[in-house]
């Protein structure tokens, strides 16, 4: 068991190198000629989105509440790793560490956001608890609106650029890999146990409030470090760009990829992040196009793409070489073991 | 081992529960029955601090329950399976019973096994979804569930509910056979009859006050209790 969990995790970073070698190789040869800059550009924007819905995914699908208010998050971490970026530029840093920094500053002033609002807020469940995080959204961009320290409404600029797309990879894929072994641990397995029937959680001595707000902190702090990503690729951010319809279209990623997968948030944020760009020409009927693919996968496949699935590489060798008797039993393996 | 003075638990501006005091002793089974909304399970809610009360006074083994924390509650080996088969239906029947372990899982291993030992039909569906099982599985799982703390007590709601004839039959002889390892039992029913065929003790609670108490197989003939439970 221990073994077949290590070649797992062996072999899902051979994959994840051999697809970050993938996109080196099509970069660096300009295998899309004239549009590589811009195709690598909407990579890089796809590694912050997974990084958010990821996160957003922990809340949604991990512990089954519903998040309205996943921009305030990412609008937080954005501001903060900005604010510590532009504060520590010229101080003799090298550039990847100013930018790992900020992230972290980021990441933390989210987490710490979110212990403020989910211990008030967590007491909470279902429709209450979206209203909640909608309302938390809204004072977060009132209040950077009125900030100096933030632009105060207006576009904060000169964000020093420090994302590019091979930083941004390996950033997603740490975090990406933090956030599954959290899903996989003891504490994702109490949290799902929550969300099952919170009633027998507590039953089994279970601290409820206190492991939502630790998995509401946790996806509060990676969507920080998406935030940090983004306010350093963008380089320029206004506080409205994290209104309503963002955290909308982060929780629409996260449904149409599949609730409870991480795989699916990964292939929903890059679809989802291309999608608008690939339909660059009628950009404003973007959201009748989410609205549009939201409908027909609720219609055909209610519970995402992907469902609670989740693609991983050793079974998919197993299937291939016929060893330890193909996916199902697999599948029961990685169930009760981990 | 737990004793219960003057306990008051009020929903909003209603009091459902007024002053009730009630003793279980070590290694007995007791039965709390009495009709709907009586606040029987008010009660056991209470006692696992999943309820707050208003006043009186609830020890157990000798430390206050109302004073400690409900997640903590189980650390004091008193566990609860509440009603209405409350078990994790997206995780599997294994999965289930590590999270009874959740407080202490030292003896994770040996206790499970103890655990599939009794309830062989719980081997049986060890990788299945807990969802998937048939009714009296499920509570069998809940009682299994509740089995892995270790506890020296258990609170039991409602065993019987939606359960056939002959799956309350097997139920009830679960408890029995429990209780026979020194695991001491509050029970609250509202099937009587059976209740009090295997209780020690057994109280009857009648709108937020205990209306009788004594020997349970005395209840059994007792004619208030024949005509109010027993429908004779």
């Amino acid at each position: 068991m221990e073994k077949r969990f290590k070649v797992s995790y062996f072999l899902n970073f051979l994959g994840v190198l051999a697809v970050f070698f993938l996109f080196v190789l099509l970069f660096e040869n300009n295998a899309f000629g004239r549009s590589t800059q811009y195709i690598k550009g909407i990579s890089t924007t796809a590694c912050y989105t997974i990084i958010m819905v990821a996160s957003l995914n922990l809340v949604v699908g991990c512990m089954g509440e519903f998040s309205l208010g996943h921009a305030g998050f990412v609008s937080v971490g954005a501001y903060a790793s900005a604010i510590v970026s532009n504060g520590l530029t010229g101080k003799g840093l090298p550039d990847i560490a100013l930018f790992l920094v900020a992230l972290l500053a980021g990441g933390i002033a989210a987490g710490l956001t979110g212990v403020l609002v989910g211990i008030p807020a967590l007491r909470l469940r279902g429709d209450y608890l979206a209203i909640v995080t909608i309302a938390f959204a809204e004072i977060i961009r009132v209040l950077f609106c009125n900030l100096s320290i933030t632009g105060g409404g207006k576009t904060m600029s000169g964000i020093i650029k420090l994302s590019n797309f091979y930083w941004s990879f390996w950033i997603m894929v740490v975090c990406i890999t933090v956030m599954y072994m959290y899903v996989r641990s003891r504490f994702g397995r109490t949290v799902k146990a929550i969300r099952e029937d919170y009633i027998a959680a507590s039953a089994s001595g279970i601290n409820v409030t206190y492991y939502k707000v630790l998995t509401f902190t946790v996806a509060a702090f990676f969507a920080g470090i998406g935030g940090g990503v983004y306010a350093h690729y963008m380089t320029a951010m206004i506080p409205t760009n994290f209104n309503f319809m963002y955290s909308a279209e982060l929780l629409s990623e996260v449904i149409i990829g599949g609730i409870g997968s991480i795989t699916g948030s990964i292939i929903g944020a890059s679809f989802l992040s291309s999608l608008p760009e690939m339909m660059r020409q009628f950009s404003q009927y973007r959201m009748l196009a989410y609205s549009v693919v939201l409908v027909l996968v609720m219609i055909f496949k209610p519970g995402g793409i992907f469902g609670a699935w989740e693609f991983s590489l050793i079974r998919v060798y197993e299937r291939l070489t016929g060893r330890k008797g193909g996916w199902e039993k697999s599948r029961k393996k990685t169930e009760g073991g981990v | 081992m737990l004793k219960i003075t003057n306990l008051a638990v009020s929903y909003g501006a209603i009091e459902a529960i007024h002053g009730v005091s009630l003793e279980v002793h070590d290694g007995e089974i007791v039965s709390l029955i009495g009709a709907n909304g009586a606040g029987k399970t008010t009660i056991l809610r209470t006692i696992s601090g999943l309820k707050k009360a208003d006043k009186g006074e609830i020890l157990f083994d000798g430390a206050d329950l109302l004073k400690t924390e409900p997640s903590k509650i189980i650390n004091l080996k008193l566990a609860h399976v509440p009603e209405g088969r409350h078990i994790f239906p997206q995780m599997t029947v294994e999965e289930n019973l590590e999270m009874g372990a959740f407080t202490d899982g030292k003896d994770m291993a040996a206790n499970m096994a103890d655990v599939f030992e009794r309830f062989s039909r719980l081997k049986e569906r060890k990788k299945q979804l807990a969802g998937t099982l048939s009714g009296g599985e499920q509570q069998m799982l809940a009682v299994g569930r509740a089995l892995m703390a270790k506890p020296k007590m258990i609170l039991m709601d409602e065993p019987s509910m939606g359960l056939s004839p002959l799956l309350v039959k097997e139920i009830f002889s679960i408890i029995r056979e429990v209780n026979k390892k020194g695991i001491t039992i509050l029970l609250v029913e509202q099937n009587a009859k059976m209740a009090l065929s295997i209780s020690n003790r057994a109280y009857v609670m009648e709108t937020g006050k205990i209306t009788m108490e004594g020997n349970a197989g005395e209840m059994l003939k007792d004619d208030r209790v024949k005509k109010a439970y027993l429908g004779q």
